[in-house]
């Protein structure tokens, strides 16, 4: 019996040992769907800069509901894979009630929340980048009026918003700042004709730039900017391309880094809290031969200059995440 | 609120309104005859992804829109087979389509063009552009009514145009016509319809037809004039929006219009103001988010009038033996 159970342990032992050497990675997308051309799609590029130079492999899934949520994490834990990444912040609940299960799993949360010792979170300074690309927006625009369409209406979003109004003002004084959700539910990620259709509502306000943090909806904002030969600001992933010359910049989330990293460090990947700020690129603005006609040196001079103050904290941005109360913009 | 806001709000309601209107109306024609339709947002997203993707790859938004009504077809022809031919549970062959539209829709995208369950974006000649109305600048300078037909009435794709001449064209059909009656009488009485010799099946494959065909146009105008190009999941909802509107309007096709306007109306204002300040007390945008779906439970309780769907609605025809 004792022989026996010693065979058993040694067994599991080994088991236990090739599932760890054996374990890849794997990277769950939220329900933006894996080619957003924005936040999830940043993801889904780290990971395979990541597998190119490594040549390792990842598993992968793109949920399609709110249900699978948990469903996927606890699948992806019990085909041993380490570490699990998750993107959006809705992951961060669900991460909650599975991490505790699967202590020697390493679960990363972008954009969540969780403190347990087994998580990872993953969080940008994206009132910073938003502030910049803001500045930009504001200089850019000859109306004195700029718009601001957000996908769901949640903290994290409204943390974008306010970063922009910031930079809006800080640039000018005197701009005007529209800002609007898409919705209150998930299908406010995937509704591009509203997104339109706010677009054309802003513009009809005087809003000759608009700045899209809204996923999928953004498409439909980026589109309508552009037919009606107006300004767009693209986020997460560099959307620069998808009008050339109509797209002002973007303000980039660095997703991909993060998710890249994460990968590298494999199972030296720590549980804990990881904010990606300005200072570590994590976040910033797109500029490429899309968009070299439409800023000139005055601009990029200007939000140089606010980026190394920031980054020396002699600029504070508001944080609404942090604070979750917004001086210069009503919600 | 100033003249030309009011203009530009119903101008937006006008756009929201034409995809609500045209599903509306395909729901109307199916269910009049008796079957019960939950499958609209499933045929106008498949529409809307069929004719973003043909307008793509032959540069013809006439033929895009072809496809869409291609799609939107078969799947009203699935929707015949189960519920018309094997008196399957139209409910639930309504959610099937839904859920079928929902995932292949992405899954082809993907596998065609690989842009992530996406098609290309339309340009020049795949897309509907805005049809400026004759005299329109000429006539601006006329007070009021000048910008309300320069604005309001022209400067919409021709599928606008399309979608409300269809309300009249469609209480003609219904109200008018020898087939109208026999439409309305195969979801009230069908045993009727069959005892005056005439093919309950074969009208009632037609009314689904038509509800595919009106579907069709509905997703095309979606992907293909007001956006330029279909992304997942792009109806959002308005197919149910639409299912809400035809019990607002008790099956009827001018009230459907004015159900459709005031769904889009409401949406138009919701977008227009975040939140609606009314002296010291605000409205959250929320709340005109959702009166669609209460003024419908308060129709459907009986508070407002009473909604009577039509009486053999739901139910397969069996003929007596």
């Amino acid at each position: 019996m004792t022989l026996m159970r010693t065979f058993l342990g040694a067994a599991a032992t080994l088991a236990l040992g090739a599932g760890v050497a054996l374990a890849e990675p794997a990277l769950i997308y939220d329900l933006g769907g894996k080619y957003d051309k924005s936040f999830n799609e940043a993801a889904f590029h780290g990971a395979e800069k990541w597998a190119q130079e490594t040549g390792g492999k990842y598993l992968e899934i793109v949920l399609q509901s709110e249900a699978q949520r948990e469903q996927a994490l606890r699948s992806f834990a019990e085909a041993g894979a380490n570490p699990i990444i998750t993107t959006g912040f809705a992951m961060a609940s669900p991460i909650e009630e599975v991490a505790p299960d699967y202590p020697d799993t390493l679960f990363v949360t972008i954009d969540g929340w969780v403190d347990m010792p087994n998580v990872l979170t993953i969080g940008f300074t994206e009132h910073e980048g938003s502030y910049l690309v803001g500045m930009m927006a504001a200089k850019a625009s000859k109306t004195g009026t700029v718009g601001f369409i957000g996908g769901m209406d949640v903290p994290l979003i409204r943390k974008f918003a306010c970063g922009y109004a910031q930079g809006v003002l800080a640039a000018n004084p005197d701009a005007k700042v529209i800002s609007n959700m898409t919705g209150t539910t998930p299908t406010a990620w995937n509704d591009p004709v509203k997104g339109g259709e706010l677009a054309n509502a802003q513009i009809s306000q005087g809003a000759d730039v608009i700045y899209a943090a809204a996923g999928g909806t953004g498409v439909g904002v980026l589109q309508t900017a552009a037919d009606a030969g107006i300004l767009s600001i693209g986020v997460d992933s560099n959307q620069n391309h998808l009008h050339p010359g109509q797209v002002l910049t973007s303000m980039l989330k660095r997703v991909d880094v993060a998710v890249y990293d994460v990968m590298m460090a494999g199972d030296e990947a720590k549980g804990g809290f990881l904010t990606l700020d300005l200072a570590a690129e994590g976040v910033g603005y797109a500029m490429d031969e899309h968009n070299q006609n439409l800023v000139n040196d005055d601009m990029i001079a200007a939000v140089e200059a606010a980026k190394a103050q920031i980054i020396a904290g002699e600029i504070t941005v508001e944080d609404y995440g942090a604070t979750s109360t917004c001086a210069v913009l009503k919600f | 609120m100033d003249f030309v806001t009011a203009l530009q709000i119903a101008d937006s309601t006008v756009r929201l309104a034409t995809p609500l209107l045209l599903a509306c109306l395909a729901g109307l024609y199916s269910e009049r005859a008796g079957i019960f339709d939950i499958g609209l947002e499933g045929k106008m997203l498949a529409a809307a992804f069929l004719s973003g993707a043909v307008a793509a790859v032959t540069g013809n938004v006439w033929i895009g829109l072809l496809g869409g009504i291609a799609a939107s077809m078969a799947l009203s022809v699935v929707h015949g087979l189960a519920s018309i031919t094997f008196r399957g549970n139209q409910l639930i062959s309504g959610v099937a389509i839904n859920f079928l539209a929902s995932g292949l829709t992405v899954v082809i995208a993907q596998d065609w063009f690989e842009q992530g369950g996406r098609t290309p974006s339309l340009i020049g000649g795949a897309r509907f552009t805005p049809i400026t109305l004759p005299f329109a600048d000429a006539l601006a300078g006329v007070p009021v009514l000048g910008p309300i037909y320069k604005e309001l009435i022209s400067g919409h794709t021709i599928l606008v145009y399309i979608a409300f001449l269809m309300v009249p064209a469609t209480w003609w059909l219904l109200y008018r016509t020898r087939f109208g009656l026999r439409l309305r009488a195969v979801g009230e009485a069908p045993e009727a319809v069959d005892t005056a010799g005439i093919s309950v099946i074969g009208i009632r494959y037609m009314a689904v037809g038509i509800c595919g065909v009106l579907c069709g146009v509905a997703g095309a105008y979606m992907a293909t004039a007001l956006q330029a190009g279909f992304v997942q999941e792009m109806t959002a909802g308005r197919g149910y929006v639409a299912l809400a509107a035809l019990i607002f309007a008790k099956w009827r096709p001018w009230h459907a219009l004015w159900a459709t306007l005031l769904f889009g109306f409401l949406q138009a204002v919701a977008l227009r103001y975040q939140n609606i300040d009314l002296g010291g007390f605000t409205v959250p945008v929320q709340v005109m988010d959702a009166l669609p779906y209460i003024l419908t439970v308060l129709i459907l309780a009986g508070f407002v009038g009473k909604a009577i769907p039509p009486r053999a609605g739901g139910a397969p025809y069996v003929k007596e033996r």
